[in-house]
């Protein structure tokens, strides 16, 4: 299948990589469809509409920065992708990046992250009510505070 | 915008299933109780307009990704579906 990207232009794409959000994401519910995408520069995705080829988000698996996350995902949320507390293993969990001209000050949502039902492909923007989960993470300083708890 | 005034104690309903009361009222602090089926999730506004505002903002980023070694004693990328492989984003 091919799909206009708005980083790599027209390109093929496995079937497999569609992810269907019912619901769309928050301010954007009329884009339904997307297609998940490894970005060439690690270990970023690209989150490219099928719809409208200039919607691409950059996601980031959170636990890179914040090993202690969870999207505290509510039945709800986990219904909404057909899942249950019991099959929450095959939930993928990313989070959209914002990256500013200084792209060092990029910063991650954990507050709104995107579970994904791995096997039916289907994805749902949830609201975390955890307190502790901000819109605005800075990447490189939280990868930092990681590095030196570890040494 | 419908608006109706209401007392400590008494509420409104909206639809069938769901229930707001007034609960409490302190100064200009009012406190709500919501009653809604588990399926309806009930947010403070200001955390959805902030959501959404972060997305609006994150759809503007450019395509040029930061060169940055994020990987290095960070771990594997153990959650990564192995849907995605990265031949299929090469043009």
């Amino acid at each position: 299948m091919k799909v206009n990207t708005k980083p790599y232009g027209l390109i093929d794409v496995d079937d497999r990589q569609k992810i269907h959000f019912p619901y769309g994401l928050l301010g954007f519910e009329n884009l339904k469809n997307f297609v998940l995408l490894d970005a060439l520069q690690q270990p970023f995705y690209w989150l490219q509409s099928m719809e409208v080829q200039e919607i691409a988000f950059v996601l980031i698996d959170p636990t890179i920065f914040r090993p202690d996350y969870s999207p505290d995902a509510s039945s709800t949320d986990l219904e909404a992708i057909q899942l249950t507390p019991r099959s929450k293993e095959n939930m993928l969990v990313l989070t959209i990046v914002t990256i500013p001209d200084e792209q060092r000050e990029m910063t991650a949502n954990l507050q709104g992250p995107l579970i994904i039902n791995r096997d039916l492909h289907i994805g749902r923007q949830c609201i975390t009510e955890n307190e502790n989960w901000k819109t605005r993470h800075k990447i490189i300083d939280e990868l930092s505070q990681v590095r030196n708890s570890a040494c | 915008m419908l608006i109706l005034s209401r007392k400590k104690d008494e509420s409104i309903m909206i639809g069938d299933q769901i229930e707001i009361s007034v609960v409490d009222i302190k100064g200009d602090q009012i406190k709500l109780g919501i009653k809604a089926p588990r399926n309806i999730k009930v947010y403070r506004q200001e955390v959805f307009t902030a959501i959404q505002q972060e997305n609006q903002a994150a759809a503007k980023t450019g395509t040029q990704l930061p060169e940055i070694d994020l990987l290095s004693q960070a771990g594997d990328r153990k959650t990564v579906p192995n849907k995605t492989s990265s031949e299929n984003t090469k043009e």
